[in-house]
């Protein structure tokens, strides 16, 4: 226990010290995470909501899969993008292999099922309260779709929310189509496995430290928006 | 407002709205509708007079509902058409039609956003959409609470506000389901005078109620539904002075129960 406590204060001391090899880490850590779930809410949002409030064919396959995508293994797509990615693969001349564009590429692929699958959940009951009022305002399909994702927007915050958790804290693809290269591809995960394989604990307990610190910030201020929206019963 | 209405039905003496088809604004045609293997609307001939006030009264289960959501054609009819103008009833044609739900439908936003998503969804923008929406509050005594949200509304103020966003859409005709249920004198009284209020500019009222005081105020003509089926229709005045039919003989003395109505 004595070894873990030193441990601790030297990693809350790591951070204290502004060291800026640990803010590169954890800058590159949310511009990655955030580029991949503005890129999934992009796409996952509208598509959630139409597969939510429309009936068409091909509609229950549809959900199928997208429930089915969200249990998608990392390492798994981590492999499929590095097969597209790779110099020998179909997209290998755009030599984004080992970039920060590729770990974006496959957390938007990780991310996007789970923002639509949940969307398509939330706009689902609210558009069976709404249906027929749409219908008697002659609403069109576009119309209902942002109604739709407006009205639910606390909700959704939420689903953002579970896509962010799930993208920051990933290691298995982001290792695989980034590489954890020193400066150029390193996150806060990758380098917590690199770190701590190492031996290196006191940085792979600081980010640790702050990974932590970031879901729960993260998680407390969605929770505060979503108890006002509440209160306006707005949720 | 009364004054207009009385006028109205004197206008119309004795003659039962079922044999003239002149100024007909919306119509059921052998209209039945089945779900879950029962005939739950059967076989209901009607219409609805341009400029009139009608009144749609029956037993809980009767169907009005059903009826009055198959007249706006948002569920499909089994058998029978709707006809609007005398043309089936389309997109277009449901337009000029405005419903006020059982349950009052209001988006999660302002009091003012709902007016304002309604007269969007009809292609209203900008400066003419604002000015018609601040009109609408103002009419409904509803201008105080414009950025409030509407699900904290009370009741009452949530029917209002679900019926001035109605009249906001400038209908020709207002199909209202029970909208004064649950309100006290007051408020049904200002809803009342909103609806006469728009009467009296011409909109066609169809209007669903258990309240016979209501219907009274409310009705030139009546429609009573009973199991299904239009067991009686005609002048209400006349028909609730002498009932032709025995389910609304048994209903006006308060023998019709439920129980009876689905048989
Ligand atoms: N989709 C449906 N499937 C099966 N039964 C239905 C359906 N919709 C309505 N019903 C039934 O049809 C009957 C008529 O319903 P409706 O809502 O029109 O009654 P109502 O006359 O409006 O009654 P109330 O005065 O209680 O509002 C009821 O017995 C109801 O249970
Ligand atoms: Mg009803």
């Amino acid at each position: 226990m004595d070894g873990f406590g030193a441990i601790l204060a030297d990693a809350i001391g790591l951070i204290l010290s502004g060291d800026p090899d640990l803010a590169e880490i954890i800058g590159l850590s949310l511009r990655v995470t955030l580029s991949a779930v503005a890129l999934a809410c992009a796409i996952g949002l509208p598509l959630g909501a139409v597969v939510g409030a429309f009936r068409f064919p091909g509609r229950t396959v549809l959900t199928v899969v997208l429930n089915a995508l969200m249990g998608l293994p990392p390492v798994v797509v981590g492999l499929m993008v590095y097969l597209m990615l790779s110099a020998s693969g179909p997209l290998g001349v755009l030599g984004l292999l080992y970039t920060p564009t590729a770990m974006i590429i496959a957390q938007t692929i990780l991310v996007t099922p789970i923002v639509a699958a949940l969307t398509k959940q939330v706009v689902e009951d609210m558009h069976a309260e709404y249906a027929e009022q749409f219908v008697s305002l002659g609403v069109g399909p576009a119309g209902r779709v942002m109604a739709l994702l407006w009205d639910a927007r606390y909700s959704l915050l939420t689903v953002a929310l579970a896509g962010f958790g799930r993208a920051v804290a990933e290691v298995g693809a982001v290792i695989i189509v980034g590489g954890n290269i020193n400066h150029v591809t390193r996150v806060m995960t990758t380098t917590i496995a690199l770190e701590t394989s190492k031996g290196n604990l006191q940085l792979a307990l600081a980010l640790g430290v702050v990974l932590l610190s970031i879901a729960l910030t993260v998680n407390a201020a969605v929770m505060a928006l979503r108890a006002s929206a509440v209160r306006a019963a707005y949720a | 407002m009364h004054d207009v209405a009385l006028e109205l039905i004197d206008d119309s003496g004795q003659t039962r709205p079922a044999d003239s088809r002149a100024g007909t604004i919306l119509e059921a045609r052998g209209l039945s509708f089945d779900a879950g293997g029962q005939r739950l609307i059967d076989d209901v001939t009607l219409p609805i007079r341009q400029g009139r006030r009608t009144v749609l009264l029956g037993p809980n289960g009767a169907g009005k509902s059903l009826l009055l959501r198959l007249l706006h054609g948002l569920i499909a009819p089994s058998e029978g058409a709707v006809l609007w103008r005398g043309r089936p009833l389309d997109r277009t044609a449901r337009r000029a039609q405005a419903m006020v739900f059982q349950r009052p439908v209001l988006l999660r936003r302002s009091v003012l956003a709902n007016i304002r998503f309604a007269l969007g969804a009809r292609g209203m923008r900008g400066a003419e959409r604002r000015a018609r929406a601040a009109e609408a509050l103002e009419t409904a005594r509803l201008t105080d609470l414009a950025r409030r949200p509407a699900r904290v509304l009370s009741g009452g103020e949530q029917q209002r506000l679900a019926l001035v966003r109605a009249l906001a859409c400038e209908p020709e005709i207002l199909l209202l389901d029970e909208p004064t249920s649950s309100l006290d004198p007051a408020s049904t009284h200002a809803i009342e005078d909103l609806i006469n209020a728009a009467n009296a500019r011409g909109v066609s009222v169809l209007l669903i109620t258990h309240d016979l005081g209501q219907a009274r105020r409310m009705g030139d003509d009546l429609v009573f539904l009973h199991g299904g089926r239009v067991a009686e229709t005609g002048d209400l005045r006349q028909c609730l002075r002498t009932p032709q039919s025995e389910p609304l003989r048994a209903w006006l003395d308060g023998r019709l129960h439920f129980d009876q109505a689905t048989s």
